[in-house]
């Protein structure tokens, strides 16, 4: 490689490292005071876009030059912020005590309903920008022509960092920001009320995704799918240079954009995987991030779970009916209602896998699509590359999804809380990528089709006895090991895993245990699930699968053993009659998740508890 | 000894109970501070010392009869606002902000105080703590027990409060911080702060105040002069019960 190459290729990874940092910074400022990992992150950068591409059309069209252009950035990310705060006041405040999963899926409720906002008011087509006047230009660098945009974004990083190091270390608002970060109650004890805190900490955050937004604007257009482009790796970013700190998010944007600008050149095909390798390795080496310390322990109650009840003979017999119910439903459904129920009682099992980490074990998996997928694209690779029948793919599926887990559980069981939830989403992205970027193999984006049954399972009535006898298994499996040994300590590790370390249970081994089943269960849930439709494709590996698979456990109560099985048929059922009436079901489908979510902040077992609490206390007066 | 009627007072407490989740700690408190005036707490660990504290800066989940300070009534007010009618709240374990330096931790800490006077000035503050002076722009993770104590006290004084709230500040100190921490905390009495003093170490309470009360198992058992407990060990320890 010639030298000068060299420096423009760094300077090209430093400019992408700018509009990196500026946006994952206020992510981490957000994270840092409120504790919330701001899934809508990316949706206000994507707003930040739109506002800067209207604006400066209008500005420039009144008179161009510079001095306008910049003038609509800066509306732009104002814009962007005041929206922010609009979601601060109206959501997030209400949610700030609520367990970490909930807070997750409320703000990627927001990220709905912003997508089909922007659907809504900009249309599905790119918006294409205008260029910035005075620095459309080239530069002559080292022999090679370099835009001078992309060298003006090289210093804008940097600004960015100096700007909010002032802001946090030589006023007061800073102090107070960083004091909270580190103890919010005491923060309050000193007479500073931390609403408005809070509220400004969102505003700016929001403000700096909507600014790196609308900077963008000159390099490309601003497009409907911008948001979830950029919030994975805002959250790698973030993640890398660890959570709560703006100089660690300097440094991972750094090391991603010059990784990337370089990797892009060795291997072209994985820069994806590359991203998410980085992050998986450096929480691996650092599971706090290069300069993140760990999570302050939070004062307050803990969230506490109810103890499950015990599996009574009532429940027997409710399961029987169950399954007498389903194995006669043939007798009455037509075509249409059995594929509807085969894909219940497969959503059920994938469901039923997540709520075994999530419910017994208290692990935050927001990756679980990966092991969905795994399963899926281990069968269709069997069925497609070997030339495997169909007994033996499903064989496949939850040893492929399992032993992939294991694997990846033994680093995943080291974290705690976030970190552990985005490690998951990481090492699921790092599966999306590979579907998505190995086209040889896994067919790209177009998936693999063609993959159906053996014949005597191809009928949709056989196919749907199979999936009952199947799926019905894993349920029965996994509710089986819930009230096992294993199953208490796993609950026991969840309740206080101190205490459980003590009583003499290796609560990384359980915790990895769990992974490894749920991630075969899952995996036998995308086996099922990949025949009964045919063909397979990364949308089963990506983040709004997991997101359903979460949902479904959130519906159904994830303090319930079988909650996830209705939440399963009640989320599928809905997604399967709304969605063909409607082009913005993910506004109703954000709503639903947002709703639930303010309205059973403690879930919704947690909240009938709390209402049961407060009786008991007033019938002992 | 019956407690005096909170009839009067900057502090009045009547009939407060306090929980930690379903579990009620305090008992209903009857409890009132006089302008100016200095009290002791004195009770054994887990008597409730700190929660009653902590229920007083809306901390905790209470429930009480009443709860008013300086005129105003706290019991359903968020503890920022209740910080701003002028309580200051030094807690237990002190929660110095150790990821700044004692001279943000003043920051944070600096309000204009009920009446609007900023009489507390980092320079005074040196003053009265003349330790606390060389370190200012030391990170306060980089400090011993007893300088985050007197960081902690002199944080809720940048807050201008006409009463302190102190958890006890003697713990696990040196003697002779202890003695330095006295003497701060009478210069504070002569300046005319109230003060609830939280203490286990009678001879400490000693120094500054002369009324004391006894928490025993989350209810008041003595209200009265400090001499008297002190001189009396049988009384001393049937108050403090088991």
């Amino acid at each position: 490689m010639e030298p000068s190459f060299f420096v423009v290729q760094t300077l090209n990874g430093l400019a992408s490292a700018s509009a990196l940092f500026i946006a994952a910074c206020g992510l981490t400022i957000i994270f840092g005071v409120t504790r919330i990992v701001n899934f809508a992150h990316g949706s206000f950068y994507m707003l930040g876009a739109y506002f800067a591409v209207l604006l400066a059309d209008r500005l420039l069209g009144i008179h161009y030059g510079p001095l306008m252009f910049w003038v609509a950035v800066l509306l732009a990310a104002l814009g962007a912020g005041v929206l922010g705060a609009v979601m601060e006041l109206t959501l997030l405040r209400r949610i700030y005590k609520a367990p970490e999963l909930f807070q997750l899926l409320a703000t990627f409720g927001v990220v709905l309903i912003v997508q089909d906002a922007v659907v809504w008011l900009f249309g599905p087509q790119d918006l294409l920008g205008p260029r910035a006047p005075g620095l459309t230009g080239a530069v002559d660098i080292l022999g090679h022509r370099f835009p001078v945009y992309e060298l003006m974004l090289v210093f804008a990083g940097p600004v960015v960092l100096a700007a909010i190091w002032l802001l946090f270390n030589r006023t007061r608002f800073g102090i107070l920001v960083r004091a909270a970060t580190h103890d919010r109650e005491m923060l309050a004890a000193l007479g500073v009320n931390q609403a408005v805190l809070f509220t400004a900490a969102v505003f700016l955050g929001c403000a700096l995704a909507g600014l790196a937004g609308a900077l963008e604007i000159a390099r490309k257009p601003a497009t409907p799918h911008m948001d979830v482009n950029i919030i994975a790796e805002a959250f790698v970013v973030t993640v890398i240079g660890g959570m709560g700190s703006v100089p660690g998010a300097f440094l991972a944007a750094v090391l991603i954009g010059v990784l990337q600008a370089f990797g892009i050149l060795v291997f072209p095909k994985i820069t994806l995987v590359l991203v998410f390798l980085v992050m998986a390795v450096v929480l691996v080496v650092r599971p706090w991030g290069l300069l993140g310390r760990p999570e302050p322990q939070l004062r307050g109650e803990p969230a506490m779970m109810l103890p499950l009840a015990p599996w009574s003979r009532t429940a027997s017999l409710w399961a029987l009916a169950g399954v007498a119910a389903l194995v006669a439903f043939p007798l009455i459904a037509d075509a249409f209602a059995l594929k509807l129920v085969i894909e219940v009682m497969v959503f059920a099992l994938f469901a039923m896998s997540l709520n075994l980490l999530l419910g017994l074990g208290g692990v935050i998996s927001f990756g679980h699509a990966a092991w969905f997928g795994l399963g899926a694209y281990g069968a269709a690779l069997a069925v497609r590359h070997l030339g495997a029948p169909m007994e033996l793919a499903l064989l496949l599926a939850p040893l492929t999804a399992g032993a992939v887990a294991a694997l990846a559980g033994a680093f995943i069981v080291r974290l705690s809380g976030v970190y552990l939830a985005m490690l998951t989403l990481a090492v699921a992205q790092v599966v999306y990528a590979v579907a998505f970027q190995w086209v040889e193999v896994t067919g790209g984006d177009n998936g693999l089709i063609g993959i159906w049954p053996s014949d005597w399972a191809s009928g949709r009535l056989a196919y749907y006895y199979l999936t009952l006898m199947l799926a019905g298994a894993g349920i029965a499996l996994l509710i089986r090991v819930s009230f096992s040994p294993f199953g208490y300590a796993l609950r026991a590790a969840r309740d206080s895993a101190l205490r459980a370390e003590t009583v003499g249970i290796n609560v990384r081994r359980q915790r990895w245990a769990a992974f490894t089943l749920a991630g075969a269960a899952a995996g036998l849930a995308g086996g099922l699930y990949v025949f009964s439709k045919g063909n397979i494709d990364p949308g089963a590996l990506a983040i709004p699968t997991s997101v359903d698979a979460l949902a479904m456990a959130l519906l159904g109560g994830v303090q319930t053993i079988t909650g996830p099985i209705l939440g399963a048929a009640a989320l599928h059922l809905m997604k399967d009659f709304v969605m063909p009436l409607t082009d913005y079901w993910r506004v109703l489908l954000g709503l639903v998740i947002i709703g639930f979510v303010l309205v059973f902040p403690g879930g919704v077992v947690g909240t009938l508890r709390g209402l049961a609490a407060r009786r008991g206390g007033e019938a002992s007066r | 000894m019956s407690p005096p009627k909170p009839e009067a007072g900057l502090l009045r407490i009547a009939g407060l109970d306090a929980y930690y989740g379903r579990a009620q700690v305090l008992f209903s408190i009857d409890l009132s501070l006089g302008a100016g005036e200095v009290l002791a707490l004195v009770g054994r660990n887990g008597a409730g010392k700190s929660t009653l504290l902590k229920a007083v800066m809306g901390l905790v989940r209470t429930e009480a009869r009443k709860l008013v300070f300086d005129g105003t009534d706290i019991a359903r007010r968020p503890t920022h606002a209740i910080a701003r009618l002028g309580l200051g709240y030094v807690p237990e374990d002190r929660r110095i902000f150790t990821n700044l330096t004692v001279e943000e931790n003043l920051v944070a800490g600096t309000r204009a105080g009920p009446g609007g006077q900023e009489d507390w000035t980092p320079e005074r503050i040196f003053a009265l703590f003349p330790n606390l002076a060389d370190m200012r722009s030391r990170s306060a993770s980089q400090m011993s027990g007893g300088e985050q104590q007197m960081l902690a006290v002199a944080r809720t004084l940048m807050g201008n409060p006409t009463a302190l709230l102190l958890d006890e500040p003697s713990e696990g100190l040196a003697p002779v911080i202890v003695d330095a921490m006295a003497e701060a905390l009478n210069e504070l009495r002569r300046q005319g702060l109230s003060i609830v003093l939280s203490e286990q170490n009678l001879r400490f309470a000693g120094l500054i105040c002369d009324r004391a009360a006894v928490l025993a198992t989350g209810a008041i058992t003595y209200d009265g002069p400090l001499a008297m407990l002190a001189d009396d060990p049988a009384l001393l320890e049937a108050r403090l019960g088991l």
